[in-house]
Order: C-alpha cells, then structure tokens, then sequence
C-alpha cells in the first residue's frame, strides 16, 4: 500500500487529538450523549488510522495481540463485576442507584454509569482495535 | 427475588471472559474455568428448578426497572427444564473436551475454544430465562456468532465451507427473527412477552401480526433445523469438533424449539395458533415430513456423524410433533423428548467422538469389530441408539409412548403410524451400526489396541448412557417439570 510523509505526518498529529475526543467522549457518557461503546469506537479508530498511514506492524507494537486481548477481557468482567456488585449488596443485576455511598441515589447512579462506561470504553477500544488488526494479519492458513 | 435466574446466565459470560484472560499466562487453566463455569451453572439451575416448584413463575427485573421498560427475566418451568438440560450436557461436554481438544485442536486453540464454548452456553441459558422477545434476538445472535465460529475452529479441510453454509443459513433466520419482532413492536409499542400476549389479541386480524408470525415461524424454523430448512445442519454437525456437536444436536437446536414454543404459546396463545390461524395443525406435517425424510437420508448415510446428525434433525421433528399437537399428551411428551434426546444424542455422538479420537474412523464400514475393542465405549452406544430407537425401557420409549397417546388424544392417528414408521426407520440404521459393532468380523486385527478412553472422556459417556436407561424407568423426575410446564403454556 502506498504511503507518503503526508500521511503519516497528518495521522501522528491527528492520533492523539483523536484519542483524547474519545476519552472525553467516554467520561462524558453519564451527562451527555456518547459513552463507553462510542467514545471506545473512536480510541480504536485511532490504531486503525496508525495501522492505515505507517504499516500493521507498527500499530501492533503500539498494542500487541496480548495487550488487546487482556482489555477486551478485563474491560468485559469489570462491567460484569459491577453488575454483580450490587446482588452483593442485595439488589438485582445492575440496579446501581442501591449501592452504599455516601451520596444521593441518583448520584450513585450517575458515579456508577460513569465507571461502567469506562470498562465497556476499554472493553471496545481493544475490540475495535482488534477487528481491524486481527483481520489485516497475516494467517497461516 | 432469587438471584440464581440472573448468576445461572452470567457464570457462563463471566467464565467466557475469564478464560482468554487466564489463557494467556497458562492455556491449561482455561479448561478449569470452563469447568467451573459450566458446574456453576448446573448448581444455579438446581436451584432454579427448586424454587420454580416451590414457588412457581419466576420474574426479575434487570437493573430494578419495571417491564415492559425494563428488561425482564422470567423462568417458568419449561425454562427450569431447559436450563437444567443444556447446563448438564454442557457441563459434560466441556468436561470431555480436556482430552479430545489437545489432540484434536492443536496449535494454541485451546483459549478461543473455551471462550467460544461458554460464549455459546450462556447464550442458550439466557434465552431460555429471557421474558423480553428483543432480548431473546440478541441472545440467539449470540450464541449463534459463538456456533459458526465453533464449525470452523478446527479449521480442517471443508470446516470453513460448513461453517459458512451455516452462517448464510442461520444469518437469514436470524434476520427474519429481527423482522418479526420488529413488526409485532410496531404494531403493539411493546417488546416484553406477557405485555405481547396481552395486548396482541387486539390486532388478531391485523396482517402485520400474520406477517410477524410468518418471519417468526421460519426464522426459528431455521434454527430449530425444521424440514425443509435443516441443510446447514449435517455439514456443520459432522465437521465441527465432537463436544460442539454434542451441544449442537442437545442444546442448540432445542433451544431453537424452546423458541418456537414461546412465540407460538406465550405470545401468541393457544387459540390463536389453532383456531384463527391454522399454524400448530400445519406445524405437525411439517414435523411429521422432517422425521421421515431426515430418517430415510440416516439409512443412506456412510459417514457414522452424518447418519448421526440426520437422526438428530428426526428426533427434532418429534419434539415439535408434541408440541404442535396442542394437546396435554402430546406436548408432555415432546417437551419429554426434549431431555431424553439429549442424554441419547448426546451419548451417541461421544461415542462417535471417542471412536475418531482413538482410531480416526468415521465411515460406518469401518467400525467392524471396534465392540471388541472398546468394550464400555460400544456398550453406551448400544444402550443409547436404544433409547433412540425407542425400545422399552429406555428413556425413548416414554416419550415416544407419550407422543403416540398424544396424537391419538388429537385424534390424528396418522401420526402414530409416523411415529411407529419412524422408529423401525430408525431401528433399521441403528441396529446395522450395531451389528456392525459386534458381529461384523474384526478389521482391525492387531491394527487398533483393545483400549478404553481417558476417564474425561469415558465418564460423560457413561454418565449419558445411565441416564437413558434410569430415566425411562424413573420417568417422574423429569415429569415433576414437564407436566406443570405443559399446564403453564396451554393456559390451564
């Protein structure tokens, strides 16, 4: 594939900007529109764009196979863990606003949401990631 | 409100994310979690079952909110009963893996495999628990992504062929499923079950209720591998790797059944089916084609997973047969066959596994002899194409005896002769394999050991095998399900 200094000039100069719109895009899930799944999108995005201006390899040593697979996994059982948190404490899957802080109900909720769309934006990131790189690879058969 | 409905689904999600986790620092451990996992899950749907009968219909509602906005999860007993089916044969089957995939899958596999395999249990538990009919789609999308990728994990030669035939096939079922249920919610503004069954009465003559019915009925159709739909089946069934077939042929499929059964009771109600629309009448010639046809193509088949898996597609066509007679025999009987298939199927295709695991052979000529061999290994099969067959006492038996009473309390006794037809069909390919097995001389002098599996292997054999003989004997375990599970679905 063809790829000048151009490009990869303007992908290491857009990358970080773009990462940081996702992040903000997952932090601001409980109060505005986006969340862990959009924002995570946009993360991943930006290792597609490295992947498209440079060549595979260099995205995969920015976040190799391993690395992605341990997000995808940690990001899914911190969501699952959180759902899980509150039958501990005596409500039902997911019921968030019951958990014991020192806050309003609907705070709760809100500190909760947040927290659940970082694990699903750290879940997605390493997915969107993933189906890009892991496609692109080389396979043996 | 009784936790285990929501930990029965999540212990197997939680275990499919658990082991890539594990699989990188050490790939073995993945087998323990899939172990634990799957026991976990057996222990939640004991409990389940216990308190569906103490206590009847049980409803949670995910994250605390009210259906119909919230999701809602309902476990009456047909959802006990095929929680406790697809867990225990799930439960066997990852058991029996340990061996069979460290031989069979090498080459780092093993972490995607167990993933896979859990991602495809609690797929199936959570539509069996689900009461939300969006949810029940996007559990089955689930658990279906998780069956393509299983087709073609091995990827031997035509394993990916298979797989994709299933994926073209499955994927429109899927998407007719999504249209279904995208015009049911257009027309009543509800997804939740109960909230359907109460409000559809209202567009009884509407044609987008026809419609929704119609993409409904062939998108499960699919799934469930009803004829003329079950062409994915024989490929997908004989390529991909034995314990995966074992779940297809005694979850998977069911689970497409169980589907079926919810829209057409739960959703739309017994009168509907019957009265207004002539749907249950005609889904019984359609089962009634599915186990004759699917019968006649096991005599012909050469490869012993082919036959196995066309003798499967007919067992499917009883349980549907049951159910769609709309009577209390008949759907006792094929919510019944349901469990008593499973152990049997299950059973037969262990065998076959262990079969190609010690020696290679997969064309039934071959398998001359093998009695000798592998003695135990034989003997289970043996006991479960029994019980396939339908011979007393098995556990075949009772619910083909059921079947028949049904059909006759319908008042269509040319389904008794299908049935009676059926199983001499069955006999006929059966007892060839058998005879086989024992009496067909030895081709193998000298060349196969005699030698019995490793005990992972041999203990899910034997364990299914017993459960065909005790069950057709001890009939009213399963039965203290089933019959309140026919009372709930015909309304009574």
């Amino acid at each position: 594939m063809m790829t000048t200094v151009v490009i990869q000039t303007i992908a290491r100069v857009v990358v970080p900007f773009l990462q940081l719109f996702g992040l903000y895009i997952i932090v601001h899930g409980p109060v505005s529109p986006g969340g862990g799944f959009q924002g995570g999108v946009i993360v991943g995005a930006s290792m597609i764009l490295l992947a498209l201006s440079y060549d595979l390899s260099s995205a995969e040593t920015k976040v190799s196979h391993k690395v992605r697979i341990a997000m995808d996994s940690t990001g899914a059982l911190l969501f699952a863990g959180m759902g899980l948190l509150c039958l501990l404490v005596g409500g039902v899957f997911l019921e968030y606003g019951i958990i014991p802080l020192p806050m309003a109900p609907a705070e709760v909720r809100g500190l909760m949401i947040l927290l659940v769309g970082v694990a699903i934006g750290i879940h997605i990131m390493a997915l969107a990631a993933s189906l890009f790189l892991h496609l692109a690879e080389e396979h043996d058969t | 409100m009784d936790d285990s409905i929501i930990l029965v689904v999540m212990t197997p999600f939680v275990g499919a994310y658990l082991s890539p986790l594990l699989g990188l620092w050490r790939e073995r451990l993945c087998h323990l979690v899939a172990v634990a996992a799957a026991l976990l899950s057996l222990f939640f749907s004991f409990r389940l079952a216990g308190s569906v009968l103490t206590s009847g219909t049980i409803r949670y509602w995910v994250g605390g909110w009210e259906p119909p906005w919230g999701i809602e999860l309902v476990v009456d007993p047909l959802s006990a009963f095929m929680c406790l089916t697809i867990s225990l044969v799930s439960l066997l089957a990852v058991i029996y893996s340990k061996n069979f995939i460290e031989k069979e899958l090498p080459g780092g596999k093993m972490t995607s495999y167990y993933t896979l395999i859990l991602l495809l249990i609690g797929g199936m538990l959570g539509v069996v628990v689900t009461g939300d009919l969006f949810n029940l789609f996007v559990l089955t999308e689930i658990f279906s992504v998780a069956a393509y990728a299983l087709v073609a994990i091995s990827g031997k030669r035509g394993s990916f062929i298979g797989s994709y035939r299933y994926l073209i096939l499955a994927s429109i079922g899927t998407s007719l499923i999504l249209l279904g249920t995208g015009y049911l919610y257009i027309i009543t503004g509800t997804l939740n079950m109960a909230d359907l069954s109460v409000r559809l009465p209202a567009f009884y003559d509407s044609w987008v209720v026809f419609g929704a019915l119609a993409f409904l009925l062939i998108g499960f159709g699919i799934k469930t591998a009803l004829f003329p739909l079950h062409t994915w089946l024989p490929g997908a069934y004989s390529i991909a790797p034995t314990p995966v077939t074992v779940i297809f042929s005694a979850a998977v499929s069911k689970v497409g059944g169980y589907s079926l059964i919810r829209v057409l009771f739960t959703i739309f109600g017994l009168e509907f089916i019957t009265d207004l629309v002539p749907v249950a009448p005609a889904l019984t010639w359609v089962a009634a084609a599915t186990i004759l046809v699917a019968s006649m193509f096991a005599i012909s088949q050469t490869s012993l997973m082919r036959m196995l898996a066309y003798s499967s597609v007919a067992h499917i066509g009883y349980v549907v047969l049951g159910v769609a007679l709309a009577v209390e025999m008949g759907m006792t009987g094929g919510i019944l066959h349901i469990f008593n298939h499973a152990l049997a199927t299950g059973c037969l295709f262990f065998c076959a596994g262990a079969v190609i695991y010690k020696t290679g052979i997969r064309r039934i000529d071959d398998l001359r002899g093998l009695g000798g061999k592998m003695p135990l290994t034989m003997a289970a099969f043996t006991l479960a194409a029994v019980s396939k067959v339908g011979i007393p006492p098995s556990a075949g038996f009772v619910s083909k005896f059921y079947l028949s009473l049904g059909a006759l309390e319908a008042g269509e006794w040319i389904f008794v002769i299908v049935i009676l037809l059926a199983s001499l069909m069955t006999a006929v390919f059966y007892l060839r394999v058998i005879n086989l097995i024992f009496f067909g001389g030895d081709k193998h002098e000298g060349k196969v050991q005699r030698d019995e599996l490793p005990l992972s292997m041999l203990v899910p054999i034997i364990i299914l095998a017993l459960g065909c003989a005790v069950f057709g004997i001890f009939v009213g375990i399963p039965l203290r399900l089933v019959e309140p599970a026919v009372m709930v679905l015909s309304g009574m």
